[in-house]
């Protein structure tokens, strides 16, 4: 049994931004696989819960007239990883989705569960970060959208105020259209792990040229990263080997990695070359995912 | 916290008292007394309490039970036809795949929910799939070569 | 030797149960009116609880008793799961209590709630309060055994357990002069734990005549009844233990972990139910683990690459308790000078230390992988400093069919290390591939690698080997067999009733087999450990088996009028020896012995078989991998075990155990490790994301082999092999990324950023 304080249950975003509302202590929960595992570890004993798990209208992905895709948070990896606008236009992020923990948590866990809980081994945060997601924040005093790398503010920590909810993830089609991506977890084991380091590289091609880079990183930093610096250096140059190398180490002057007992900092640095130089290399000779 | 919740658990249809800070894996356990569904972490990281929530596998550790409300749940239990053993339960015991077997009902469910897709399946394919239950005894090989097989009788 | 039942891959038992869900575990049966416990563990890891508050805890609504040393009785007591000694300076160490005010490691257990229900339990841990008086703490076994160290268990110098010896007829210092080359290293294994899927559970309760009833997942039921004798002062005929299905134990269960603690609880609130069912962090860090070590080795070689000398001195870190260290200790020792006999002369001196660590003990081959992997890494090293085929350099010195062991005074009777030296290399294209693999650039690199091991079977001469069986013959001709040997999940009640089968001549379906064992119920054994049960339970089966056939036939020569000596039974069937007509069925017979009015006297007999012999198991792996130089990354490309068993019981079920032990030596070599946080001894990872079991996407195609000597020793010419598939593969592994990339690994695990650090040192990262 939870040590849960108080429950309640939304089958439209109205009812749950009612309910966030008038608990501005109430979280919400979407399938649980943060948050019970929080209140487990007794995180969050005796929370006040909203379950958003039966709103049907955030289990949806869409693309609208503009080419702009919104995904619905309460869409689940195994979802986002079949669903036929993710494949046909950003397959890299249902990928990245695709190595979150095990197949039965992806059958449940959410994308924006993954984004609300703010860890930067979420991932697919730097799939989305490289993605510039427009995130949709919703109360019943109205509606904001934040880009979200701005929405990350520290480990753990993100820019959710009390009353509102995640209703909507926006992925603009300059940000997609014309990219070949690939995202990279380099973790101990091949499932039911966190990553060590994620890797995000987006690529616009140009001929054999990098027309533009996109380079984001999970757990190199407290939050997951571009990598402002190391995109700059990228722009116009030839996909060699050697540049891949060097952007590979460009990126160390964008993220900050932490020595911490399940990595050291110096191996953290070292995938962080050695995966963008790979996925580079990958994306240049075979293309992205 | 009480509530009534129905829901359809290995064909039948059933109202249950719960309550609302329960998980579906202590409801299906103490008040439907379906002890296949073994609890071996809590956190969803072994697979051992996998159940087919709607046709899909999973974990019902951390599944709150209020959420299977209007679902359809299966088991171990429910898989047999006329008494016999499932495709996938024959093949996990013809191939032997089964030793100290607390992690086996996870594994058939998943199984089971590869097997009613319908679909072919690699066996690359297969080993991600199983990917979200861990097995200290057996090293998955039998536990792969059951389901490959299960798989192709048609 | 030809068989019937015997060898032939008969389906498990207990198999369709455990697919159905009508397998019952031990927290799927419990009782009316149960309490559930939860223990408040220390968090601190060595010092003395100064006082307990447990006022708002107890006055939560729903609790029912919190408990505290001083409010719960309960003596010392022992854990480790082996036979009693009658010889007092034999016994194991008792140096453990249900709840302690001493506090040993972090996670301790330092006080328990019983409530209503485990959320209830949980939450009033969280209103005890404990002030406590810190000392030093030692997660480093040489740390801890330090001159100035303080000491974990009061007069011990925190030594667990000692052990030394030196064999041969040259004094060491002398052979090794002898030696043209002599070679010293240090290596290292750090702990692991068991992760068997079913956590430690268990319940207890009295029945209304006073008896004391505990039903546990456990190895050793029968050991487990003596242990709760000792420490609850009772006397054994009034506890009864009952093990149910069991969901893995790998050696984590041959301890008494927490069955004192709820029969002394449910005896303090008069006998109703209490159980308690640990969390997997619990499990993982409060139970126990394989324990860590160090090992100093030496060696002197002559040219030839022949060990003349051979020297080791390991320290072994024990954890907060004796639990096994004492014993584990001299195993290793045994081991170390039977594998390679040295000609001249070997040393060996072992410690156990007691540290502020997870108490260590049992798990699956008892030392023998640790100091396999030092060993067969040892052997490496040499063989790559003298630029010989480590291959040849091990057929020079494996020990050998013959070998008269000085230490134990076993005759080795069978020995097929040179088959299975010839199978390896077939295998894994051995020469073809250390040429191919011999000079490398590149990210990523290849290599293949070998090792070998030697296993005993059960533990004669050092323990007490006995086994019990009975046997009854039903009305319909089959058999019950019930047997203190317990079923865990390797398939003991398959093999077994396979054994009956062939014995008493009957099909295999004919034998039912009892695996819950009751210690009311089930003859005495000391249970499942030390790979011991087919060979000494096997005993005792063949024995009532023969009794039953015995008697089978007397009946059926008396119903019959035949003489005794033409008739045999097979298949169920009394059949004429001479022309193989069957002039009776085994039914018949049975049912004459239930019902005939004159004669009618059931076939049933109760037998206890001892063992006083050791029939040696060996074997041995070889790997081929890829590393990926700059990420520390290992595939395995290919992996085989190839095991000398002596006959094996069950073609399907050995492949299994095989398997399982292959990829828990998998996981030993590149993943698991439990880490400790220096500066509090606090568990980091003691659950299943952050300790690295690997999963299915981890482990990759298993092959096995099996060579089959028929072992005299043996009832049907088996020896050990529930543990020896654990014991090869990381040193294998370890060899084969040593061809791979020319670094010598000389620790476990090696993970990818341990690897990359190798790298890294050794200047390969910068190289690509």
């Amino acid at each position: 049994m939870y040590d849960i304080g108080k429950y309640r249950e939304a089958t439209t975003v109205e009812e749950a931004l009612r309910y966030l509302g008038d608990d501005l202590d109430s979280i919400a929960i979407a399938a649980g696989s943060d948050v019970l595992i929080k209140i487990r570890e007794g995180k969050l004993s005796g929370a006040s819960l909203v379950s958003i798990i039966k709103i049907e209208e955030l289990k949806k992905v869409t693309i609208d007239g503009e080419g702009d895709i919104h995904i619905g948070p309460v869409v689940s990896f195994t979802q986002l990883e079949e669903d036929a606008i993710i494949k046909e236009h950003i397959n890299y992020l249902g990928q990245a989705g695709g190595t979150m923990g095990g197949p039965q948590l992806r059958n449940i866990a959410t994308i924006g569960g993954n984004v609300c809980n703010g860890v930067t081994s979420a991932d697919s945060g730097s799939t989305l970060v490289c993605l510039n997601a427009q995130l949709v924040l919703t109360s019943e005093g109205g509606q904001r959208m934040v880009p979200i790398q701005e929405f990350y503010l520290g480990p753990g920590k993100v820019d959710l105020k009390p009353g509102e909810l995640l209703t909507d993830i926006i992925i603009r089609k300059e940000d997609y259209a014309g990219y070949e991506g690939k995202y990279t977890k380099f973790a101990q084991r091949k499932s039911m792990d966190i990553a060590t380091i994620g890797c995000a590289v987006m690529i616009k091609k140009s001929g054999n040229k990098i027309e533009d880079l996109r380079l984001g990183y999970g757990v190199a930093s407290p939050t997951p990263v571009r990598c402002p610096k190391t995109e700059a250096f990228a722009k116009g140059l030839e996909l060699t080997k050697e540049n891949a190398r060097a952007i590979g180490e460009k990126a160390l002057e964008d993220v900050s990695p932490r020595d911490s007992w399940r990595g050291s900092k110096a191996y953290r640095e070292q995938l962080i070359k050695v995966l963008a130089e790979r996925a580079i290399i990958d994306i240049a000779e075979v293309g992205g995912e | 916290m009480h509530k009534k919740i129905s829901l359809t658990v290995n064909g039948t249809k059933r109202s249950v008292e719960i309550d609302e800070r329960e998980s579906l894996l202590e409801v299906l356990r103490d008040k439907l007394g379906l002890t296949s569904v073994k609890q071996g972490c809590g956190v969803g990281e072994c697979g051992a309490c996998a159940v087919l929530i709607d046709g899909t596998s999973i974990d019902s550790c951390i599944y709150l039970a209020s959420w299977a409300d209007g679902k359809d749940i299966r088991t171990v239990e429910g898989l047999e036809v006329d008494g016999k053993l499932s495709d996938v339960q024959q093949a996990f015991v013809d191939e032997g795949a089964v030793q100290c077997g607390f992690c086996i009902p996870g594994f058939v469910i998943s199984a089971t929910e590869l097997k009613e897709s319908g679909k072919d399946y690699t066996r690359e394919e297969i080993r991600r799939a199983l990917s979200g239950h861990l097995c200290r005894c057996t090293g998955y090989q039998k536990i792969v070569e059951a389901t490959e097989k299960s798989l192709k009788k048609k | 030797m030809e068989f019937t039942t015997v060898g032939k891959s008969y389906k498990r038992k207990d198999a369709a149960a455990k697919v159905t869900g009508k397998a019952q575990y031990t927290r799927d049966i419990g009782r009316n009116n149960m309490l559930y416990a939860k223990v408040l563990r220390s968090t601190i890891a060595h010092g003395f609880v100064k006082s307990i508050d447990t006022a708002k805890a107890e006055a939560l609504e729903g609790v029912v008793k919190v408990f505290t040393p001083d409010n719960l009785p309960c003596g010392n007591f022992p854990t480790a799961g082996h036979p009693y000694s009658l010889d007092p300076s034999h016994q194991d160490k008792a140096d453990r209590k249900a709840l302690t005010d001493k506090v040993r490691f972090y996670g301790d257990e330092v006080a328990a709630v019983v409530a209503v229900d485990e959320l209830i339990a949980q939450k009033a841990l969280k209103l005890i309060t404990v002030e406590y008086e810190e000392l030093p703490f030692y997660l480093d076994a040489e740390e801890a055994l330090k001159d100035d160290a303080v000491e974990i268990h009061e007069g011990s110098k925190n030594i667990t357990g000692h052990n030394s010896y030196t064999v041969g007829d040259v004094d060491i210092n002398e052979a090794f002069e002898k030696s043209d080359y002599v070679f010293e290293e240090v290596l290292e294994v750090l702990p692991v734990q068991h992760c068997h899927m079913e956590n430690h559970v268990a319940y207890a309760y009295t029945e209304g005549n006073g008896r004391l009833v505990v039903v546990t997942s456990t190895q050793i039921p029968h050991i487990t009844r003596r242990i709760l004798s000792q420490a609850l002062d009772m006397p054994a005929g009034m506890i009864r233990v009952i093990k149910p299905i069991i969901g893995g134990g790998f050696g984590n269960k041959q301890d008494v972990c927490i069955e004192p603690l709820v029969a002394a609880m449910s005896l303090a609130l008069g006998g109703r139910p209490v159980m308690y069912d640990m969390d997997r962090e619990e499990c993982m860090s409060c139970t126990r683990t394989r324990h860590g070590a160090r090992f100093y080795m030496k060696t002197g070689v002559r040219k030839d690459g022949r060990f003349l000398a051979r020297e080791l001195t390991n320290y072994g870190n024990g954890g907060a308790y004796a639990a096994h260290g004492h014993s584990q200790v001299g195993k290793m020792g045994g081991n170390f000078y039977r594998t390679y006999p040295a000609e001249l002369a070997t040393k060996y001196e072992g410690y156990t230390a007691y540290t502020n660590c997870s108490v260590a003990a049992a798990m699956r081959a008892y030392g023998i992988p640790q100091i396999t992997f030092a060993v067969e890494s040892h052997v490496e090293n040499i063989a790559k400093a003298m630029n010989m085929d480590p291959m040849k350099l091990r057929e020079i010195n494996m020990v050998t069919q013959g070998f008269k062991d000085k230490l134990s005074g076993i005759t080795i009777n069978t020995c097929e290390l040179p088959e299975i030296v010839k199978t390896a290399k077939e295998y894994i294209h051995w020469d073809a591939k250390r040429a191919e693999y011999a000079h490398q650039t590149g990210d990523k690199r290849r290599g293949v690698g070998f090792a070998l091991f030697s296993y005993p079977t059960a533990t004669w001469p050092v323990a007490l080997e006995i086994a019990g069986a009975r046997m009854v013959m039903n009305q319909d001709g089959s058999v019950c067999l019930q047997m203190g040997a317990t079923e865990i999940g390797q398939g003991a009640a398959t093999v077994f009733s396979q054994m009956a089968a062939e014995t008493v001549g009957i099909p295999y379906d004919m034998v039912h087999f009892e695996e819950f064992t009751d210690t009311d119920i089930c003859p005495f054994d000391t249970g499942a450990y030390a790979s011991r049960q087919t060979y000494v339970g096997g005993k005792a089966v063949k024995k009532a088996g023969l009794i039953i056939k015995d008697k089978v036939l007397d009946r059926a020569s008396a119903l019959l009028s035949l003489e005794k000596g033409d008739l045999d039974v097979k298949g169920g069937f009394i059949v004429r020896i001479d022309n193989g007509e069957r002039v009776s069925s085994v039914e018949d017979i049975a049912l004459d012995s239930y019902y005939n009015r004159h004669t009618a006297d059931t076939i049933a007999t109760d037998v206890t078989a001892t063992v006083e012999t050791n029939g040696i198991a060996f074997g041995g792996s070889a790997a081929e991998v890829e590393v990926d130089i700059r990420t520390g990354r290992v595939e395995i490309l290919k992996l085989i075990n190839i095991h000398d068993s002596g006959t094996i019981i069950n073609p399907v079920l050995a492949e299994g155990q095989v398997h399982g032990g292959m990829s828990m030596s998998l996981g030993y070599a590149l993943s698991e490790i439990m880490l400790y946080n220096p500066k509090n001894g606090a568990p980091r990872n003691n659950n299943l994301l952050d300790y690295k079991v690997p999963t299915l996407m981890d482990t990759p195609q298993l092959d096995v082999a099996f060579v089959e000597p028929y072992e005299p020793t043996g009832p049907y010419g088996n020896k050990a092999l529930g543990e020896p598939p654990a014991i090869t593969p990381a040193p294998a592994i370890r060899n084969a990324i040593l061809q791979a990339t020319g670094v010598e690994v000389n620790k476990l695990p090696m993970n990818p950023q341990g690897l990359f650090e190798h790298f890294s040192a050794a200047g390969l990262t910068e190289e690509v």
